[in-house]
C-alpha cells in the first residue's frame, strides 16, 4: 500500500493530464480563434453544449467517435452565430461570447433536463506500444484514453499549422493587421470565420470530454467553469498550442494536488492552490502587457478584439 | 337603527368575503408557492430533491413556481419578485439566502417565508432542515460491514457545521459496527463540481478507500468507484441509476411530507413562526436504494437501528464517544442537544482529515 515520493508524483500527474485534458482542449480553441482576432468569451457555453451533444449521440449510438464529432459540428454551429455576429455584423466580440456562454448554459440546462439517472459507459485508457514502457513519462503520458491522444495530436498539428505554414501566417496575420491582409487580397471574412469556428469546434470537443471520460453522465452545468479557465489560460499561454499543454496541465496538477495533497502530510491551503493558476495567469498578462509595450516581441495579437472595417481605419 | 345595523352587517359580510380567505382559511388548491433554488433541478442531489418536494405540492393542487441556479448574491431580487406576485409561501432552499429572506419578508408580512437549513426567524419566516444526519448514520452502519480495507472514503463539501454534521454522524455509524475502520475526508471546497468530485474519489481509493460517501451534489464520485469496481454512497436524492453497481444505499431528504405539512398550515391560517428539524420518523429523510450487494441480514440490522432512533431509544450522537484527538466528547448516558449537533465544529474519533485552515 505504500507508495513512495516519485509513486505519489506520478499518480497526482496522471490526473493532472485527465483533468486538464477538457481545458486544453478549449485553450487550443481560444489560441486559434484570438491569433484571427476574434475573442471568444463563450467558451464555457460552447463546452456544456460540446458535452451535452456528446452524451445524448454516446447514449443513443454507443459510438465515442460519432459523439464527439457531434460535439464538435454542434458546438461549431453555436459559434457561427458568434462569428455571425462580431465578424459580419461587427458587434462586441466581448458582448457577443458572454450571450453565447448564457445561450450554451441555458440551452443545455434546458434540453438536457430529462437525462437525469442516465449514464453511458466511460472510455477506456489505452496503453500505448513502446511509448508507454518509458519510465515516468509513459505512465504519466502514454497510458491515457483515446481523447487524450488526440489532444496530443491536435497541439502539433495546430502548432505546426500556425507557425510552419502559409495559412498559419495568415490566419496571425489576421490578428495583427487585417487592414494589410486585405490589401494583400486575402480575405478577412474567410479566415477568420474558419478560425474562429475551428476554435469553437475544439471547445466542443473540450466539452464532451466531460461525460465522455470524466463523469459518464450528463448534469445541468456540469463543467462547472472550466471554459472560463480556457479562457485565461489563452492569455496565460501567450496565445501558443505549446504552452497551452503546459497551462491546461498546471491547471490539472493544481487540482489533482489540492485533493491529494490533504491526503499526506504536507499541508498547503486548498484555497491557496485553487488560486494559484489565476495567480499566474494574472502574471502571464502582466508580462504579455510589458512585452507587447516594449514592441520586442508582440506576443498578443494586436488587432484582437478590433472588428475589420474595410477601408474605414487607419 | 334596524336598517343601519343590517347595513352594517352586511359591509362587515362583503369585507369578510373579500378578505375572508385568511379569515376563514382557505383550500390549499388556492395557494401559490414559489420556489428559489441555489442549483440547477437536473442536480439530481440537492435541488433535484426539493423539486421533488415542489412536484408534490403541486400534485395536491397548489400553484408552484421555481426558479433554479440562484446565485446567493442575486437572490433579494429574485425573492422579491416572488412576493409581489402574491405568492403566499416562499421556499428559500440554501443556506446563503438567510439574509434577503429575512430583508424581503419584512417588505412582505402578508406572506410566509420559509428558509432552508438557516436559524434566522421573523414574524413571516420560518426556518426548516431534516435530520439527515440520522440517515448518514445508518449508512456509516452498511458501510462499516462492506468494507474490506477498513478505510473508507468521504468528499466533503464546504466545512461548514452542517457537512461536519453528516461526515461525524456517518463516522459513528461506521465505528458503531466496526471499530477499526477510519473514515478519511477530503474537501473539494465546492458544493458542485463533478469532475473534481470524480477526481477526488479516485485520491480516496488510490489511498486504500474501497468505500466512498459524497456530501456534495452530483454522483460523479459513484461513477467513478463503479468504474473501479469500488462501492459508494450517494447523497440527498436515490443515486442507484447513476452507478447501480456501486451503490449500497443513499441518504435522503423527502422534502414532499414537509411541504405537505406547511402548505396544509397557511391555508388553514394555523401557521406560526417555528425552527422546524424534523427527523426520520417524520419520513423527511431515510435510508433507500440498498444495493443487491447490501444482504439481508446487513439491511435488518440497519432497518433495527433505524427503529430503535425513530423509538428515541438511540441517538446518533449519544456517548460515550470520542473526538477526534481522542479527547472525550460525550460521556456514557449523555447526549448532545440539539443546539450543540446544529452547531458541531470538530470531527470524531475515526475521521482522518482536517478541517481546512484559509
Amino acid at each position: 500500500m505504500e507508495t513512495t515520493a516519485i509513486e505519489w508524483i506520478v499518480i497526482v500527474l496522471v490526473s493532472a493530464v485527465k483533468m486538464g485534458t477538457p481545458i486544453l482542449f478549449g485553450t487550443l480553441g481560444g489560441v486559434i480563434s484570438e491569433r484571427a482576432g476574434v475573442i471568444n468569451l463563450g467558451m464555457e457555453g460552447l463546452m456544456l453544449i460540446g458535452a451535452l451533444t456528446s452524451f445524448v449521440v454516446k447514449l443513443y449510438t454507443g459510438s465515442t467517435i460519432l459523439a464527439v464529432s457531434a460535439a464538435a459540428f454542434v458546438a461549431g454551429a453555436a459559434t457561427f452565430l458568434h462569428a455571425l455576429v462580431c465578424i459580419s455584423m461587427r458587434a462586441s466580440q466581448i458582448a457577443s461570447g458572454l450571450a453565447l456562454t448564457m445561450f450554451g448554459t441555458g440551452v443545455s440546462g434546458l434540453l438536457g433536463d430529462s437525462l437525469t439517472g442516465k449514464t453511458v459507459a466511460p472510455l477506456m485508457d489505452i496503453k500505448l506500444p513502446i511509448l508507454s514502457s518509458i519510465p515516468l513519462i509513459g505512465k504519466i503520458f502514454f497510458m491515457q484514453d483515446a481523447l487524450v491522444y488526440f489532444s496530443y495530436i491536435s497541439v502539433a498539428v495546430i502548432w505546426y499549422l500556425l507557425f510552419y505554414t502559409r495559412i498559419g501566417l495568415n490566419i496571425r496575420s489576421m490578428g495583427e493587421a487585417p487592414e494589410v491582409c486585405d490589401s494583400i487580397g486575402l480575405s478577412v471574412m474567410k479566415y477568420r470565420y474558419a478560425a474562429v469556428i475551428i476554435g469553437g469546434m475544439m471547445v466542443g470537443i473540450g466539452g464532451a470530454y466531460f461525460p465522455m471520460v470524466l463523469t459518464s453522465f450528463w448534469v445541468d452545468n456540469l463543467t462547472a467553469g472550466r471554459g472560463w479557465i480556457a479562457v485565461a489560460l489563452v492569455i496565460f499561454a501567450f496565445w501558443h498550442p505549446g504552452k497551452a499543454m503546459f497551462g491546461a496541465y498546471l491547471f490539472g496538477a493544481a487540482i489533482s494536488l489540492q485533493l491529494r495533497l490533504q491526503l499526506i502530510d504536507i499541508k498547503i491551503s486548498p484555497y491557496f492552490l485553487a488560486m494559484f493558476p489565476f495567480i499566474l495567469t494574472i502574471i502571464a498578462l502582466i508580462i504579455a502587457t510589458i512585452r507587447n509595450n516594449k514592441k520586442k516581441i508582440a506576443v498578443m495579437p494586436a488587432s484582437l478584439g478590433e472588428a475589420f472595417f474595410r477601408g474605414e481605419k487607419h | 337603527m334596524k336598517v343601519f345595523r343590517l347595513h352594517l352587517l352586511l359591509i362587515v359580510a362583503v369585507i369578510l368575503a373579500f378578505t375572508g380567505t385568511t379569515v376563514f382559511g382557505k383550500d390549499i388548491k388556492d395557494l401559490k408557492a414559489a420556489f428559489i433554488y441555489v442549483g440547477p433541478i437536473g442536480d439530481g442531489g440537492w435541488t433535484y430533491s426539493h423539486d421533488l418536494g415542489r412536484k408534490h405540492l403541486e400534485k395536491l393542487g397548489v400553484t408552484t413556481s421555481y426558479i433554479e441556479s440562484v446565485p446567493e448574491t442575486d437572490s433579494i431580487r429574485v425573492i422579491r419578485n416572488f412576493a409581489r406576485q402574491n405568492y403566499d409561501i416562499i421556499f428559500t432552499t440554501s443556506f446563503g439566502y438567510i439574509d434577503s429572506t429575512l430583508t424581503v419578508a419584512s417588505e412582505f408580512p402578508e406572506a410566509v417565508f420559509m428558509h432552508c437549513s438557516g436559524f434566522k426567524t421573523a414574524e413571516n419566516v420560518g426556518t426548516y432542515f431534516g435530520r439527515i444526519y440520522q440517515a448518514k448514520f445508518l449508512t456509516g452502519i452498511v458501510a462499516g460491514y462492506m468494507t474490506k480495507s477498513n478505510i473508507i472514503g468521504v468528499i466533503g463539501s464546504h466545512p461548514i457545521p452542517e457537512i461536519i454534521r453528516h461526515i461525524n454522524a456517518f463516522t459513528l455509524g461506521v465505528r458503531s459496527v466496526n471499530p477499526d475502520a477510519k473514515v478519511k475526508v477530503i474537501w473539494v471546497n465546492a458544493w458542485f463540481d463533478p469532475s473534481k468530485e470524480g477526481a477526488a474519489a479516485d485520491s480516496l481509493m488510490d489511498d486504500g478507500a474501497d468505500i466512498v460517501s459524497i456530501t456534495t451534489d452530483s454522483a460523479a464520485a459513484l461513477k467513478a468507484a463503479e468504474k473501479r469496481g469500488k462501492y459508494a454512497i450517494g447523497n440527498d436524492s436515490d443515486m442507484t441509476l447513476y452507478a447501480p453497481s456501486a451503490h449500497l444505499a443513499s441518504a435522503v431528504l423527502n422534502w414532499g411530507v414537509y411541504y405537505e405539512y406547511i402548505a396544509k398550515q397557511v391555508a388553514a391560517g394555523t401557521w406560526k413562526t417555528s425552527k422546524d428539524w424534523w427527523g426520520i420518523e417524520s419520513g423527511i429523510t431515510d435510508i433507500v436504494g440498498f444495493g443487491d450487494m447490501v444482504t439481508a441480514d446487513i439491511r435488518e440490522k440497519v432497518n433495527k437501528k433505524k427503529e430503535e432512533i425513530i423509538a428515541e431509544k438511540y441517538f446518533v450522537f449519544q456517548g460515550p464517544f470520542n473526538k477526534q484527538d481522542g479527547s472525550p466528547a460525550v460521556k456514557e448516558g449523555e447526549k448532545l442537544t440539539d443546539d450543540q449537533i446544529w452547531s458541531i465544529d470538530y470531527f470524531v474519533e475515526g475521521v482522518v482529515g482536517s478541517l481546512p485552515k484559509s
